[in-house]
This record gives structure tokens, sequence and C-alpha cells, in this order.
């Protein structure tokens, strides 16, 4: 493995660990709000412990999050110095305000989790309330740095020289809101459906009905709210792709040939060589009303960008359709779970629904994987697009393939042992949590 | 702004030196604790560190950030030639904090605990011991820019005895650092005497290691001599540090814990000021005489002045935060425990 591939490679990685424990850091805490406020509100015990047993999950990932986050701030200058040297000066400001978010963040979280019964019911209900703000503050800003690098803004670039830098400017470049935007309920949606199927499960496997249902009922809603706004800010963001990044449009949809009333294509197989798709089903004129709201509009192809700026189309193609299949079957179950709270009181206690929301688990974590994919490797071979390149930013040093090996058996055993204690965790539901009708539920 | 910003960037550096230390300090103690004090030490630990260790890390981000955001020349240099001791120390950071909440948040309480702890506790001494290495590195004058093959670009950038010296005096400053720390955090007489115990082995041991430190630089043709007395700044301060030393002593054996923590805190301070007065304002010497400077190679003006503003800005929410959340968990007497 050569070394700048093995820089991408480990790169990748450590954004795409880090990633499942953000969206979790950021979506648990308001689901924990929930329940936390219905037991205050009703006093129904079963609603402390779900906020309990949440939270005694959450703060497993909260650290795992944290630490892995830590790595990431130092693997920028690990892996991209000469990129760092430029981009930190303009791009630093969301990074300098996250810093900020997070403080505060890992304050809440110390009062929230360590403060049971010992401050003010409300007010310790209001820190946890800000752990999942801060948190959401950190996210945007984030993909706001992230947006930057496919949107550059906020300085003049003449001659190879950096001029003129802004770093508010560049916060607020064009990308940052419809990226942003998208992440945020892309959090919702990919922890939902994981909360949500986790406990569906157990009810399928009736262990603790009253406990899980409640717990699934809040996560569901969350998911199914945020799944259906979803394609709608996937829309967003496809035109301003297509009006910004026209080659990461043209990438994700393997759309070789600049032409008017263009099709959008589903599945097939693009052959990169011959710029062909083959088993592609056409959707006519769709592709142009996608990116440009106009069913004749034009849009342009590879075919309209110089070879060597060309994105890989099949990564980025396969990884679109992922995420937009996703998109659309969590679509279509949530407007059945709604239709089910409204209508159909009896689906609600059926086994298929159950079984549907199982199936989903992974579905949204998959998705946003394949998002950021699509983001990412779109942008190729640009690392601040139009600007550097991502193979003039790579470090000097040799060697990072063995760097990238250690960093995945890193990651493959901390998954390995989060998934475990996640397992024992809801084994342990039982033993915890389950008051028998003779017991006095536990009074404040 | 730029002094604004320099001076957070110290204040970020030597916070994450006294709080993360300490907190590093806490696994070390354990490392180095008899199987059959261990689970108390632990208890202990837990108690003190469990609401604020998550915090105390945070000053590491905010030193980096403003490093990678104001002084991007002095982060991208440091990043190319000690790619490996960061990455070592990554690593560390990494299995401590996992390892940490992990063993206080596994549901069922069994072998694994085992992995845990010994995770804990190795990595708690690796990654200040990385810590310092990379401290000395920055000073040590070997990173060459202009090296041609691996070993002197990658390897001899850090590695000599002069920053493995200063790896073990971190290492050890740490462990006095948590070990005076934890003598106002237990509950019982015992435990008490065994901290006060451990703060004066680890602080005979930070002594020794600092007199290796000189030795080393001696024979590595370190000025450090020179650098420490050689300005009124550095040798008011280290005197300050070495006569409080003989108060922290007194004091130990009464176990007076408040004004204890003050002077351990006030040694390290005076440490830290030390080392880095001399060479204000380069934080990086190069192998070739040149240096990396903060009041030259920094980011443009306006980066450095909304740096600043968000680090002013920032403080305003934070530090009335930090101080509630320590002092409410201070106030141990009348909490009950959760659960
Ligand atoms: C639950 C996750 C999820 C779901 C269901 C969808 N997306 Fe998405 N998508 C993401 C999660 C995501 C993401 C991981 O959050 C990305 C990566 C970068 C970003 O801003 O959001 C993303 C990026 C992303 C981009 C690239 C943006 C850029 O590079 O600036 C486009 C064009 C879309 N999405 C479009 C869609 C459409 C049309 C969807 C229709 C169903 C859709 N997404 C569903
Ligand atoms: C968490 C979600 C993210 C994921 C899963 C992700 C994924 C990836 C992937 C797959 C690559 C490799 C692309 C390739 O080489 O073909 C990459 C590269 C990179 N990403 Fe991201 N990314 C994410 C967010 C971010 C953010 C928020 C930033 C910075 C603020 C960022 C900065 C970079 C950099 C600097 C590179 C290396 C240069 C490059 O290959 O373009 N990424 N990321
Ligand atoms: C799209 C990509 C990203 C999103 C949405 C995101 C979001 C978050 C969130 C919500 C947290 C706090 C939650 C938790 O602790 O689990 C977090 C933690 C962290 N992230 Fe990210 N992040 C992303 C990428 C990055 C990148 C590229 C960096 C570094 C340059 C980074 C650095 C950090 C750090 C240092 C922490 C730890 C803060 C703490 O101690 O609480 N993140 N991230």
């Amino acid at each position: 493995m050569n070394d700048f591939i093995a820089a991408r490679s480990q790169m990748a990685l450590s954004l795409g660990f880090h990633i499942v424990f953000s969206c979790i850091g950021m979506v648990m805490p308001f689901f924990m709000a929930v329940s936390h406020f219905y037991w205050l509100k009703t006093n129904q015990v079963v609603y402390k412990n779900i906020t309990k047993a949440w939270s005694k999950g959450v703060a497993i990932f909260f650290a795992t999050g944290a630490v892995s986050g830590t790595v990431l701030s130092f693997e920028l200058g690990l892996l991209w110095p000469e990129f760092m040297k430029h981009a930190g000066p303009i791009f630093g400001m969301p990074f300098s305000l996250e810093g900020t978010a997070f403080f505060i963040e890992a304050i809440a979280l110390g009062f929230f989790l360590y403060g049971w019964n010992r401050f003010n019911r409300w007010f310790h209900w209001f820190t946890g309330l800000v752990v999942g703000i801060s948190g959401l503050v950190s996210g945007i800003l984030v993909v706001a740095a992230n947006a930057w690098m496919n949107s550059p803004a906020g300085f003049d670039y003449v001659n190879g020289q950096y001029l003129n830098i802004d770093p508010i400017a560049a916060m607020f470049n064009d990308a940052w809101f419809s990226q942003a935007l998208h992440m945020t309920v892309a959090a919702f949606v990919a922890t939902g459906f994981a909360v949500a199927g986790v406990h569906a499960l157990m009810i399928a496997k009736g262990k603790n009905v009253e406990f899980h249902t409640r717990s699934f009922r809040i996560a569901a809603i969350f998911a199914c709210v945020a799944a259906v706004l979803q394609p709608l800010s996937g829309d967003i963001s496809a035109k301003d792709v297509a009006r910004r990044q026209p080659a990461k449009l043209a990438a994700m949809e393997a759309h070789f040939e600049t032409r008017k009333s263009a099709p959008l294509i589903l599945g097939g197989i693009p052959d990169e060589k011959n710029k062909t798709v083959k088993y592609a089903i056409p959707l006519p004129g769709m592709l142009s009303f996608m990116a440009h709201g106009d069913f004749s509009a034009e849009v342009k192809g590879l075919d309209a960008i110089p070879e060597d700026e060309h994105p890989p189309v099949a990564i980025t193609h396969y990884a679109f359709q992922i995420m937009v299949g996703l998109g659309m079957v969590m679509m279509l179950l949530s407007f059945i779970y709604f239709i089910a709270l409204w209508k159909k009181k009896s689906w609600l206690r059926s086994k298929w629904l159950l079984n549907f929301f199982v199936l989903a688990t992974p579905m949204g974590f998959i998705a946003v994987e394949a998002g950021w994919t699509v983001t990412e490797v779109g942008r190729q071979p640009w690392i601040i697009h139009g600007v550097m390149r991502t193979a003039d930013a790579v470090t000097p040093m040799p060697g990072i393939a063995y760097s990238f090996y250690l960093f995945t058996g890193v990651y493959v055993s901390l998954a390995l042992i989060v998934t475990f204690m996640l397992y024992r965790q809801i084994q342990m539901v039982d033993k915890l949590y389950d008051v028998l009708p003779n017991e006095n539920p536990e009074k404040h | 702004m730029l002094y604004v910003v320099i001076v957070y960037l110290w204040a970020s550096i030597l916070l994450y030196l006294l709080l993360g230390g300490a907190d590093f300090g806490a696994g070390i103690i354990e490392l180095f604790t008899s199987e059959k004090n261990r689970n108390r030490t632990r208890k202990t630990t837990y108690q003190a560190i469990g609401p604020i260790w998550e915090a105390n890390h945070m000053w590491l981000i905010i030193a980096i950030v403003i490093l990678f955001v104001g002084f991007p020349a002095i982060y991208s240099t440091m990043s190319v030639y000690l790619h490996i001791p960061l990455t070592i120390m990554l690593i560390g950071i990494i299995a401590r904090g996992t390892a940490f909440a992990f063993r206080h948040h596994d549901a069922v309480v069994d072998d694994w605990q085992n992995v845990y702890n010994r995770i804990f506790t190795w990595s708690s001494f690796v990654t200040p011991l990385f810590l310092g290495i990379i401290a000395g590195s920055a000073v040590s004058g070997r990173i060459d820019t202009q090296a041609v093959n691996f070993l002197d670009a990658y390897i001899f950038s850090w590695l000599d005895w002069f920053t493995v010296a200063v790896g073990f005096f971190t290492t050890a400053i740490c462990a006095f650092l948590a070990a005076v720390y934890l003598i106002g955090e237990t509950d019982n007489e015992t435990d008490r005497k065994r901290f006060i115990h451990k703060a004066q082995t680890s602080n005979i041991l930070a002594v020794f290691c600092g007199f290796l430190v000189f030795t080393a630089a001696y024979f590595e043709g370190i000025p450090l001599f020179q650098w420490v007395f050689g300005n009124l700044v550095g040798a008011v301060a280290i005197t300050a540090a070495t006569l409080s030393l003989i108060l922290l002593w007194y004091l130990l054996r009464q176990g007076k814990t408040k004004i204890l923590r003050v002077l351990a805190g006030f040694q390290v301070t005076m440490i830290l000021l030390t080392v880095t007065w001399q060479h204000y304002p380069n934080i990086v010497l190069l192998a070739d005489g040149g240096y990396l400077s903060l009041t030259e190679h920094h980011g443009h003006a306006k980066t450095i002045s909304s740096l600043g503003w968000a680090l002013l800005l920032g403080s305003i929410f934070i530090l009335p935060a930090l101080f509630y959340l320590i002092y409410s968990f201070q106030q141990k007497n009348g909490a009950k425990e959760a659960h």
C-alpha cells in the first residue's frame, strides 16, 4: 500500500469511526431529555429507568467519541501537514468556536451523568439538554469546516499565495448551510433508527415489554420525523452540489456526457474506461430536474471536466445510490409508522412492523457513511476544491501504511468492545430496571 | 490580540499539565499500588476524577486548536517530524479514555475489569511519558528539516537521552500531582497516610528525574543549566519552586490538603514558566539553529484576532461553568451516591 493511499484510508477510517459516536453524542441527549422530562412530570419510574439505562450506554459512547475526536485533531496535521499549514488559519474559525462547544458539552455531561440526586431536578434535566445542544452546535461547526473544503471562501488565491484571509467569510461558505442541515437531520435518522431497532428487537423477544415499548416510541418518533425531512434536505444538497461541484454531481450520477433533459439513472455498473453505465434504469429528465429544478435543463457531464480532475466515479455512484436507496426505504417506513400512530393502532403491536424496524437498525448509519463517501470521494482529486490537490497535501513521512494498520487494529478492537458492552447493557435491563408489581416504586 | 492568544496557549498547556496531568497521575499511582490496596485507590480515583476527566482533557484540544489555527507552521512542522511520538501518545489517549469509561460503565462486573484496569494504568503511564518526550524534542534542537534519511528525520528528531529524561520527569510530576490531589479525596485515615506516602515518593522521584534531565542535557550538549539560571525570571522561579519544596514536605507530614494542592500547583507552574521563559517566543528549536517563533510564525492578523475573540467569548461561558462543576463535586458531604 503506498503512503498516499494509506493516509487517505487512515483519514477515512478515523472519520468514519468518529462520525458514529458523534451522531450518538448529538442525538441521544435529546432522547434522554424527553424520557427524563416524562419522569419528572409523571413520576412513572419506567421513564427514570429508561433515562438511566440510556445514559449508561451514552457514557461509553461519549468517551469513545471524545478520544476519537482528539485523535482527529492531531491526524489532520499528522497526515495532511501541507493542507493544515495553509488551511488552518482560514477554516480555523469553526474549530476555535467548536472548542467552546465541546468544553461546555464535557462540563454539562459531568453534571448530567454524575448529578443524579445531587442537584435541583430541573437543573439536572437542563444540563442534559445542554449536552445535546452543544453537541449539535459542535457538529454544525465542524461540518462548516468540511464545507469550506468543498466550497472554499474567505481568501484570494494568487500565485500560490493565500491572501486577504477572512475567517468569518470562510466559515459561512456556500456549502455550510446545506451540509450542516443535511448532517444534523442525518444524525437524528441514524441514531433514531438504530435505537428504535434495538428496542424493537427486545419487544419482539418479549423482554421487558413496558420498558422497551416506551423507549422505542421516543426513538421512533424522532427517527421518523427526521427520515421524512431528510430527502427534502438531500434535494437542497443536490442542487447545491450541481451548482458548485459539477464534477461531484456527475460522478454521483455516473453522468458521463453533458446533455439536456438528462436522465436520472438507478443502479447500474459504471465503466470508467468506456464512459458508459451498464444495466442501469434511466428515468428521463429526472436528473435535470433534480439538479436544476427543470426537466429540460442541461447537466454538465464528466466530459466537461479535464480528465485529471475526475473523481472516482464508481465509488461515488454506488455510495450515492446506497444513501438515496436507504433514505427512501426509511421514509416509507416512517409513513407506515405515522399511519399506525394515527389510524391503525393495532399495527403498533404487530410483529411485522417491529420486524421492519429491526431490519432498519443499521440503515441510518450505513446511509451516513455512504453520504460522507459521496462528499469526500466526490471531491477528489482536490483536498480544497479547485485550490489544492490531495496528493500535494500528504505528509512526507514514509511508512504511513503501518500507522494505518495500527489504527485499524485499534478501531476494530474498540468497535468490538463497545458492541460487546452494549450487548451486556441490554441484557442487564431485566435485572436493573424491572420493577415488580409488589415492589415500592423508587421515590425520589 | 496575538498576546491574548499566546497567553491562552500557555494557560491551556499549563492547565492540561496540572489537571490532565493529575488524571494521568491517578492511573500511574494505581499502577504502583500494591494489589491489596488497588481497589480502594480505584474507588477514590473514580470519585475524584469521574465527573471531570473529559473536561480536563479539553485543555489539550484547546491548545492544539490554537496551534493549528494561529500558528500553522509550528503545528505542521511538529506533526511531520514528531509523527511517531505523537501517534504513540494518541494511542495512549484512546486507550486511557476508553478504558476508564469502560471499567466504570460496564453493566457487568467480571474479569473484563482486569483488562480495562491494565490498559488504563499502563496507558496512564505511557501517555505522559510521550508528552514529555514531545515537549523535550521541541527544545532539544534535533528537529532537522534538511534531514535526508528516515532515521535522522523521524527518529532522532525525538529520541535521545534528554527527551527521554524529560519524559520520565513529566511522568513523575503527574504522579506527584495526583498523589497530592488524592490526599484530600479520601474519607479514611489509612488511605490518607498511603497517599501522603505516595506523594513523598513521587516527589523524590521527580527531583531525581529533574537531575537526570540536567545530566542528560549536559551529555547531549544542551545548555540547560544556562537556560534555567541564566536569566532572572528562570532563576527566581526555580528557586521559589525549590524553597516551596521544603514547606511542602513540612505540610505533607501534617496532611494539610488545600494548601498542599496550591503548593504543588505552584511548583509545576514555576517549572513550566522557567522552561518556557528562556526561549519565548520561540517554541521549537531546529537543528540548523533556526527556530519557530510565536511572534513570527503566526497566521494572518485577521485570523489571530478572530481566534482571540473566540477564546475570550468562550471563556465567558466555560470558566464559570467549569468552576461550578468542580465546586459542586467538591461538596461531597451531604451528597448521596447515585443509584
Ligand atoms: C441518514 C442518513 C442520510 C440519508 C437518508 C440521506 N443522506 Fe445524503 N448525506 C448524508 C446522510 C444521508 C450525510 C452523511 O450526512 C452527508 C455527507 C455530507 C453531508 O453534508 O451529509 C450526505 C451528503 C449528501 C450529498 C452531498 C452533499 C455535498 O457533497 O455537499 C447529497 C447530494 C445528498 N446527500 C443527497 C441526498 C438525497 C437526495 C437523499 C434522499 C433520500 C439523501 N441524501 C438521503
Ligand atoms: C465524519 C464524517 C466524514 C467521513 C466519513 C469522511 C470520509 C472521508 C473519506 C472517505 C476520505 C478519503 C477520500 C479519498 O481519499 O478518496 C476523507 C478524506 C478527508 N477528509 Fe473527510 N470525512 C468526513 C468528514 C470530514 C470533516 C468534517 C473534515 C474536516 C473538517 C474532513 C477532512 C478530510 C480530509 C482533510 C481528508 C483527506 C484529504 C482527502 O482525501 O480529500 N472530513 N474523508
Ligand atoms: C462531520 C464530521 C463530524 C461531526 C458531525 C462531529 C461531531 C462531534 C460531536 C457531536 C462531538 C461530541 C460528541 C461526543 O463526544 O461523542 C464530537 C467530538 C469531538 N470531535 Fe467531532 N465531529 C466531526 C468530525 C470531527 C473532525 C474532523 C475533528 C477534528 C479535526 C473532530 C474533533 C472532535 C473532538 C476533538 C471531539 C472531542 C470533544 C470532547 O472531548 O467532547 N470531529 N464531534
